[in-house]
């Protein structure tokens, strides 16, 4: 699609064209801007939570407590925990390519709310400042991410209360978030475009959305209790005090669960998106993916309880909650199968955003079985609070979401910058984060089976070799980095042209320059009911129709 | 700020496509409703599982008065009546009545909150002193906050709705339709507040 304007608005937009880097530390209201502002946010984020990784790591590949004291571990897996999924994965899954890509979907030229939307992005630095600064205030929180009561309500108040507040804001953030999203896709599309012709990011954004709005606020007020307990010495959630902590748990899983669906359900849409373009292939079953997709978004509602297995649930809940969690393995099988047939027999361009996706699907197989595995109360019992458990966590938010992140930002980053990144380069990071992934985390699913407990600084003796492999494994992953960082950096300054279309996809936010103009579109946006009609279905449409261009 | 902000602006505010695109701040309040909602209903489920599970000992169970909370009731849902007269009332552009409902309906708002902090005062119970007494002052105190906002949103609702220079007209009522819609809801949060912590 050839792009031509009319002298007189060419010139206008060219004098509108945001130059400079200052504006991403602005209070822009430019989806586009906030769109960049999230991820870089999130991935200077990523790195911090990174480091702190690798210092749980340090520490385990020895069977003492040597490299840190035994409280700094405990505040370094919570800081690690809280910031890599609040801080990283969320806001960059849903707040950085869905304000970027969602505006383009729906034909729009911008969020709904777009001021709104700068105050969701401008809450997430001084709430990250926040938690990593309680560590030199007394200590930060050491209750891990999951803040259960007692053990939340007995540890240094000030640190676990500065994480309160951090996460309060940062709910804030996704709410608001949600609530754009949800008004940008069911009331912002352009007059013309269906639901059902949406791309599938759109209906993966909105399946999000609805399940952030719906659970997010649950936390808010759990943890408002919390606070409560903290300071004032009620006793919501304090045993001693007539409290219950099965109600926190029952509250914090509310939320929980469906997060790891915040934090993975749009990087199906985006995988979704992916595939098609580099395997020139319309996208297979689209309708069940859209099924499957609000489908996930039901069942993740009324699952949370399978966290609480060891808690001392009743049979009748434990029955319950194994058959609910259990059936979400089948409308995520079903994404799954499409996935693969949508790559079957197509004409893949073994690039870094494939094989990243690739990658994907492989790592988030392995993690969705490991899941259905620990659904099983029996199994679930034996295998509860171990590395099993860090082991199966990990293949879905870093093997799955994490992945699709960096197959995205391979992706779009010809949109972002107008500049193609290196493909040699790309190809090593992935080759090392692909090894570097599964020597890290594989060998965990052996620790877990034979007893080792997570968020313990020291373990048996006899775990110790496993445990170095882990650590080896991770030493790659942080290598990984390197590559990206300096790949992405440079390729900004001298990285190759990559016109328009570099990929020739036809989803709409290609249909216009890379980068967009300020307004996206120049002149009207176009309507695209065909997100995803490349080869065979393409060319059947052109010979059914012979008559239609003359 | 942004170099782009004069036609940015434009799109924000709705006004350039006003044509395409209805006013989508409504929806987004709804959203956000649904969205507070669920605060609540995390509250009352806390609130019914400690009853349910943690009974408390006999000497600490206290009999609540009803007077003053149905009272409390019936001012909140008259004011529920008032605001919506205030609202018809600014349809026809006449803001004198429009103001006068309004008055009314945070002269309302603001005995609720009198007479709910004279609750306060009355009850032989303090914050921590046992679970129930605990979820009792976050349950109406967070209603409270609401109820509290809501009485300043009216408050500048009422303001901007004076008939010269006041924003809030026949023609741009978004801001007295939003306070309306919330102080709805919060009424709405109330009943089932009512019914859950006072009458079962």
């Amino acid at each position: 699609m050839s792009i031509s304007l009319p002298p007189s608005t060419k010139n206008n937009i060219e004098k509108l064209q945001p130059t400079g880097w200052l504006r991403y530390f602005s209070f822009s209201l430019d989806h586009k801007v906030i769109g960049i502002q999230y991820l870089v946010c999130g991935f200077i984020f990523y790195l911090i939570g990174g480091l702190l990784a690798g210092a749980i790591r340090i520490e385990l590949t020895s069977p003492i407590s040597d490299f840190m004291p035994r409280e700094v571990y405990n505040q370094v897996l919570t800081l690690h925990g809280t910031i890599m999924i609040f801080l990283w994965i969320v806001p960059v899954v849903n707040g950085a390519f869905g304000n970027y890509l969602i505006p383009f979907y729906v034909g729009a030229r911008d969020m709904a709310f777009p001021r709104l939307n700068a105050v969701a992005f401008w809450l997430i630095p001084p709430a990250g400042l926040l938690l990593i600064s309680s560590y030199f205030i007394n200590g930060a929180a050491q209750s891990g991410w999951t803040a259960y009561p007692p053990l939340s309500i007995t540890t240094p108040a000030a640190g676990q209360i500065i994480w309160i507040i951090s996460v309060l804001l940062l709910g804030g953030s996704s709410i608001f978030g949600g609530i754009n999203f949800i008004a940008t896709i069911l009331k912002l599309r352009r007059p013309g475009l269906k639901l059902m012709q949406l791309p599938m990011y759109c209906w993966a954004m909105l399946g999000t959305s609805i399940l952030v709005v719906l659970s997010t606020p649950v936390l808010a007020g759990t943890l408002i209790l919390l606070s409560f307990d903290i300071v004032a010495h009620t006793g919501f959630f304090n045993p001693s005090l007539g409290g219950n902590v099965i109600v926190y748990q029952h509250l914090f899983w509310f939320y929980s669960h469906p997060a790891v669906y915040i934090m993975v359900l749009p990087a199906f849409g985006l995988v979704s998106e992916i595939l098609p373009v580099h395997s020139r292939k319309p996208l297979f079953g689209y309708t069940t993916m859209v099924y499957s997709i609000m489908a996930i978004v039901a069942l993740g509602l009324v699952v949370w309880a399978h966290h609480m297995f060891t808690s001392g649930t009743p049979p009748w809940m434990r029955l319950f909650f194994t058959i609910a969690t259990a059936f979400i393995a089948v409308p995520t099988g079903i994404k799954f199968f499409n996935w693969v047939a949508t790559l079957w027999g197509g004409r893949i361009s073994l690039n870094s955003a494939i094989l990243f996706s690739c990658g994907f699907i492989v790592n988030f197989v392995l993690g969705g079985i490991t899941g259905v595995a620990l659904a099983q109360v029996p199994f679930d019992v034996h295998v509860h609070d171990t590395y099993f458990v860090v082991a199966h966590f990990h293949y879905i938010v870093y093997g799955g979401s994490v992945f699709v992140i960096f197959s995205s930002i391979y992706h779009w980053y010809p949109k972002f910058t107008g500049k193609m990144l290196n493909e040699k380069i790309g190809k090593l990071h992935f080759a090392i984060t692909f090894i570097g992934f599964n020597l890290c985390f594989a060998p965990q699913h052996w620790l877990g089976l034979n007893g080792m407990p997570r968020r313990v600084a020291e373990y048996d003796p006899q775990f110790a070799f496993v445990n170095q492999l882990s650590s080896i494994g991770a030493l790659l992953m942080a290598l990984s980095t390197l590559p990206f960082l300096w790949n992405v950096l440079y390729s900004i300054f001298k990285g190759e042209e990559s016109g328009d279309n570099p990929w020739k996809a036809l989803t709409p936010e290609w249909l216009t320059t890379s980068p967009p103009p300020v307004e996206n579109w120049i002149g009207e946006a176009p309507l695209v009911t065909e997100p995803y009609g490349y080869g065979e279905k393409q060319a059947r449409k052109a010979s059914s129709k012979p008559n239609s261009d003359q | 700020m942004t170099t782009v902000s004069p036609i940015n602006k434009q799109s924000n505010e709705l006004t350039a496509h006003k044509e395409e695109h209805a006013d989508h701040r409504l929806f987004g309040l709804i959203t956000f409703l649904i969205a507070d909602g669920m605060t609540f209903a995390g509250f009352f489920a806390a609130y019914l599982t400690f009853k349910a599970v943690n009974p408390l000992l006999p000497d600490a169970v206290y009999e609540l008065e009803l007077p003053l909370p149905t009272l409390n009731t019936i001012l909140l849902l008259v004011s529920s009546a008032t605001f919506h007269k205030a609202g018809k009332a600014l349809e026809k552009s006449n803001s004198k009545k429009c103001q006068y409902w309004l008055l009314i309906t945070a002269s309302l708002g603001i005995a609720f909150l009198i007479s709910q902090m004279f609750e306060y005062f009355t009850l032989p119970f303090g914050l921590t002193d046992n679970l129930y007494a605990s979820t009792f002052y976050a349950l109406t105190g967070f209603h409270g906050l609401h109820v509290t906002l809501g009485a300043i949103m009216i408050c500048i609702v009422w303001w901007q709705s004076r008939s010269p220079g006041g924003r809030v007209t026949a023609s741009n009522r978004f801001p007295l339709e939003a306070a309306e819609l919330y102080w709805h809801f919060v009424d709405g949060i109330w009943v089932v507040l009512f019914i859950i912590l006072y009458l079962l």
